[in-house]
């Protein structure tokens, strides 16, 4: 018995010294390639390409794939994409970084989908003084403290700011119910920053007449929405996971509750419409971009570039943002002058009104874009574009 | 007899600073990858201990373990983290005043981290030992859990869903080449307390209890006592490889202890035998560097020139199974409750001496 | 404070609520009361179910009702199996081996159904039939509420009639009191265990079936959760007892939901209750509600 054991234990342990074997390989061709080809800037990118958030990244390598097409030289050298999976994972995400900098010696690192993965990569560039641009990641923690990391998209901040603003302004709630996914730190910013601006713009102390949580992966949220019918309130604020969201609009439709509903940019995705059908109608949520919103002569570009590589689709908003990094890079590369990693970073710091195709970004003191956002609505089971919010 | 005690002591010494010199030696030609899983490694040698005494030595089928390495790597986190970067970490409801200015060396936060968990066991098991099999199981994992969702919702304590990032890199320099020596001196540490532990009038009683308590309790063994102790034990070793897991990685949220982690320990423990140091020690190492090479599953595959597509989740269902099949067609795991000893390697050296 | 409306609207929804937990538990303590085995893959079957029955009316194009029947013929036999596999070869093993192959079963099946149906929800089909909302005077109840609790009822009755009135429900009864005797007066133990199984899984199916139709989003790991409190809701009626489990349903749906009623500040805290309940039930009335203080054999 003890020999099958033995056997069996043996063999996985061969397979994985096989396979890390194979991957040394790989790695060792590509540094023996890096030394025959010295006009080469590299770019580096790291997604996540298999697991759980494998869907998001896809849509990101998609962008500055096509960025990549239309600008594949800077400097009057190629530009080559290494692109590496962190594979939805926070330690991945780190080993990434690691390799994009140490065996690939990348000038610029572009992404990540998902802010924990951007944090846990993000602390790795700055030890080794390489800058980022971050796609889409809204948490604001991705670049506080770090001098090497960028982002094209707004953050959680702006996008609380911008849907008090639409509550008060668009809605004229001067009440409003919050339902928070507690376990999810996307839905506990923005609930909060939304909190801040809605109280600011009322001044009115109790604007916010009723918290209620719940916990991801919760299918029942009938008792926590029962409780708004009392609370007096003329909107809900529901930042959150996707999935969760749509059972809460089914949910409170169910229990005829007709108030607006309100959310952030996770909402975008076919399968909310798919689970909450008719009762996700009407709903209002903040995100990037949006194919009828055209910012300026870049989004056309972009849009007739996506519309050449996968006819008939509509391109996703992080789409839209990492096709900007990539063009942001090159642009911060050109007037850098070098492939020089601090000169870069020097260069994207002084960034000034970069036309992007998802709007004009400029860095604030942390290095976050101050940018225009888009708000749409669910309409007849299709997302609708609404209107632009400008910041101020 | 005695000369044979003398020489096994000798073999003890030298083994140990064999290990020493392996590690000097590691810690030199490992890259940081391979660095990280090598302490990965050693973290889970030290969850697996602490787990096989509740589990393979006492009998007790805990499932708890994950809340415990929550409440280590939550203390560790807060005790050694600078105000600055707890100010920068609760950004969105400011930390507790009491929390805000506490900063110890790591040492100190280490030991302090086991002790909370300690604690945290010994409230947990006065309760709940009383109960027996599965209904300690199910009792501990909702334990678990609850202390999961206390750590989400106490923003002000924990930073709640945000978690923590930004932890200090383990040892008192901040260098990266300081974490092996002290997890795997912990690991030593380990491995030296569990075999004297074990081999102790204690040790007999656990394996007493395990085998049957009431014939246990008939032979005078206070099973209360001798329960609550391998609980405690457990609760602080595994407070330890929380905060030292917490620490390797850098970043720390609720959503990291869920029974999921649970389960890879307890999938350690029962590969290499419930009951056996050796048996732990030898399979936290093999499923660690496994999990991570068989990460190949989840990716594409090159054969020959043929692409096997990669299907994301492979990995897991590969281990289940392995697990699974031990558990049906060999119990006894790895080791069973046999243990590694000099005395065979001497037998095996010295025949002329029979 | 609260409105006579908003509360009956609480207590629907605890009903509501309960009745699932109630069917589902049932299903749980029978095979606990004949194996004295916590069954951790119970919650896995129940998500087995509801995906058989989803695959069966969207890429099948089966009529609901026939997409229902098949689904519980398969999740029965699928139930079958993993008790033949995963659970007959260690009837004779320690109780603590039997429950690591209990979690063991649950997580490949959790891993495989990762694999084979995706990681991303599906959005379950409901029938017209129960998708309905009725308006009783400002109370708003889905056509559901009302068909759960007569399934349960139904379920149970029959349940009670297999188990007392028949020829398999004697020998349940005789191995659940007496392992090692039934199989010496001859009973195949076996065949009687596979059965349990069988019909558990049967009612797990239902179970998960009508859980989807109040909230229709499927996911590999759904099954978790409503399992583990499930489980709870078995134990808090007396684990091993049928009535019980339906009482104990109840008691965990509607003080889930009243308590966020009452104390809404406190809603993050809400999976946390069911295990307190648990765990203060556990302490102070091992044996439940509605079951006997057995006291351990020597």
């Amino acid at each position: 018995m003890k020999k099958h054991v033995a056997i069996l234990l043996i063999l996985v342990l061969m397979m994985s010294l096989f396979s890390v074997g194979c991957v040394k390989k790989v790695e060792t061709a590509q540094e023996g390639e890096q030394g025959a080809q010295e006009d080469v800037i590299k770019i580096g990118v790291f997604e996540p390409l298999t697991g759980a958030n494998a869907a998001g990244g896809e849509l990101e390598v998609q962008g500055i794939k096509l960025a990549n097409e239309k600008y594949p030289e800077v400097l009057g050298k190629k530009v080559e994409l290494v692109i590496v999976d962190n594979k939805s994972d926070k330690v991945e995400a780190a080993n990434a970084a690691t390799r994009l900098v140490d065996k690939d010696n990348v000038s610029v690192v572009l992404g990540s989908w998902g802010s924990g993965f951007s944090i846990a990569a993000g602390q790795v560039l700055k030890e080794k003084q390489v800058p980022a641009i971050g796609t889409s990641a809204t948490n604001p923690l991705v670049t506080k403290n770090n001098d090497y990391y960028y982002r094209v998209c707004f953050i959680d901040p702006f996008q609380g700011k911008v849907m008090a603003n639409y509550a008060f302004n668009e809605v004229g709630a001067k009440k409003v119910a919050l339902v928070i996914e507690k376990s999810n730190d996307y839905s506990v910013g923005l609930a909060k920053f939304f909190e801040e601006a809605f109280v600011a713009l009322t001044g009115d102390e109790n604007a916010i007449v009723s918290k209620v949580f719940y916990i991801t992966g919760d299918q029942d949220f009938s008792a926590q929405l029962t409780n708004l019918k009392d609370s007096g309130a003329e909107a809900i604020f529901a930042p959150g996971n996707f999935t969760e969201s749509a059972l809460i609009m089914k949910q409170a439709r169910e229990l005829g509750i007709d108030l607006p509903i309100l959310g952030g940019d996770t909402w975008e995705t076919p399968d909310l419409l798919d689970i909450a059908k008719e009762t996700a109608e009407g709903v209002v949520f903040s995100t990037f971009f949006d194919a009828k919103a055209t910012f300026n002569e870049n989004t056309t570009e972009f849009l007739e570039a996506y519309e050449k590589a996968y006819p008939g689709k509509e391109p996703a908003a992080v789409t839209a943002l990492s096709y900007d990094a990539y063009v942001l890079a090159i642009d911060a590369i050109e007037r850098a002058g070098s492939a020089d990693p601090k000169a870069i970073r020097d260069a994207i710091a002084a960034t000034k009104d970069f036309k992007g195709a998802a709007g004009i970004v400029n860095f604030d003191e942390n290095g976050d874009a101050v940018k225009s956002a888009v708000i749409k609505t669910v309409k007849d089971g299709k997302f609708t574009f609404k209107t632009i919010v400008d910041p101020k | 007899m005695k000369e044979r005690k003398n020489i096994k002591k000798l073999l003890n010494i030298g083994a140990i600073c064999f290990a020493i010199v392996l590690l000097y030696i590691f810690n030199q030609v490992f890259n940081s990858f391979q660095m990280r899983i090598f302490n990965l490694c050693g973290i889970y040698v030290i969850l697996a201990l602490s787990l096989n005494l509740i589990n393979g030595f006492v009998g007790l089928f805990s499932l708890g373990h994950a809340g415990f390495m929550a409440v280590g790597a939550y203390t560790c986190a807060l005790l050694t983290m600078s105000p600055d970067m707890k100010a920068m970490n609760f950004f969105l409801e400011p930390i507790a005043p009491w929390l805000e200015n506490i900063n110890l060396p790591f040492g100190s936060a280490l030991i302090v981290s086991g002790l909370m968990a300690a604690i945290a066991g010994a409230l947990i098991g006065a309760p709940v030992l009383r109960l027996k099999d599965d209904y300690l199981a199910i009792a501990t994992l909702g334990f678990g859990e609850i202390i999961r969702v206390i750590f989400t919702n106490t923003q002000s304590i924990t930073n709640g869903s945000l978690g923590l990032k930004g932890l200090a890199k383990i040892g008192w320099f901040n260098a990266s080449s300081e974490s092996i020596w002290w997890i795997w001196g912990i690991v030593i540490l380990t491995i030296v307390f569990m075999v004297r532990l074990i081999g102790s009038s204690y040790g007999r009683a656990f394996k007493a209890i395990r085998e049957d308590e009431i014939a246990a309790e008939a032979m005078g063994i206070n099973l209360f006592k001798h329960k609550m102790m391998a609980f405690v034990i457990g609760a602080f070793l595994a407070g330890i490889g929380g905060a030292l897991l917490g620490h390797l990685i850098g970043t720390i949220d609720p959503l990291m202890f869920r029974f999921l982690l649970t389960f890879n320990i307890v999938l350690i423990v029962v590969l290499g035998g419930t009951g056996s140091i050796t048996g732990s020690v030898i399979s936290a190492v093999i499923v660690t560097v496994a999990m991570e090479a068989l990460r190949v599953l989840d990716g594409n595959i090159e054969i020959g020139g043929y692409m096997i597509q990669g299907i994301p989740g492979m990995r897991m269902v590969v281990f289940s199974l392995l697990l699974m099949i031990v558990i049906l067609y060999y119990q006894r795991g790895l080791m069973g409750t046999n243990e590694f000893s000099w005395d065979i390697l001497i037998k095996r050296f010295k025949p002329s001496k029979h | 404070m609260m409105s006579f409306q908003t509360f009956m609207q609480h207590l629907v929804n605890g009903i509501s609520l309960g009745s699932l937990y109630a069917l589902i538990a049932i299903g749980y303590t029978m095979v606990y009361g004949i194996l004295r085995l916590i069954n951790f893959a119970h919650g896995d079957i129940f998500m087995l179910g509801t995906y058989f029955a989803f695959y069966a009316m969207t890429s099948f194009m089966l009529p609901w009702w026939a997409a229902f029947v098949i689904a519980i013929v398969l999740t029965c036999v699928f139930g079958m199996i993993i008790e033949r596999t995963a659970y007959r070869p260690l009837r004779n093993s320690p109780k603590i081996s039997v429950m690591i192959s209990a979690i063991g079963v649950s997580f490949l099946i959790e891993n495989l159904a990762i694999v084979l149906f995706g990681g991303r929800p599906k959005a379950f089909p409901i029938p017209p039939l129960f998708g309905n909302i009725i308006n009783i005077g400002g109370v708003r109840i889905a056509n559901i509420v009302f068909i759960i609790p007569v399934i349960t009822i139904i379920s149970l009755a029959i349940l009670l009639y297999i188990i007392n009135k028949t020829k398999i429900g004697m020998a349940m009864r005789a191995v659940s009191k007496d392992y090692q005797a039934s199989m010496l007066m001859g009973i195949d133990v076996n065949h009687v265990i596979s059965v349990t199984f069988g019909i558990g899984s049967v009612l797990a199916a239902i179970g998960g079936i009508m859980w989807a139709m109040r909230y229709p989003q499927l996911m590999p790991l759904m099954g978790i959760m409503p399992g583990l409190k499930c489980f709870i809701a078995a134990v808090v009626g007396g684990i091993g007892n049928i009535k019980g489990a339906v009482i104990g349903g109840f008691i965990l749906g509607l003080s889930e939901i009243l308590i966020v009623a009452f104390l809404p500040e406190l809603s993050g805290y809400r999976d946390a209750f069911a295990f307190v309940f648990l765990i203060l039930i556990l302490l102070f009335m091992p044996g439940g509600l509605m079951g006997e203080n057995i006291k351990e054999k020597v």
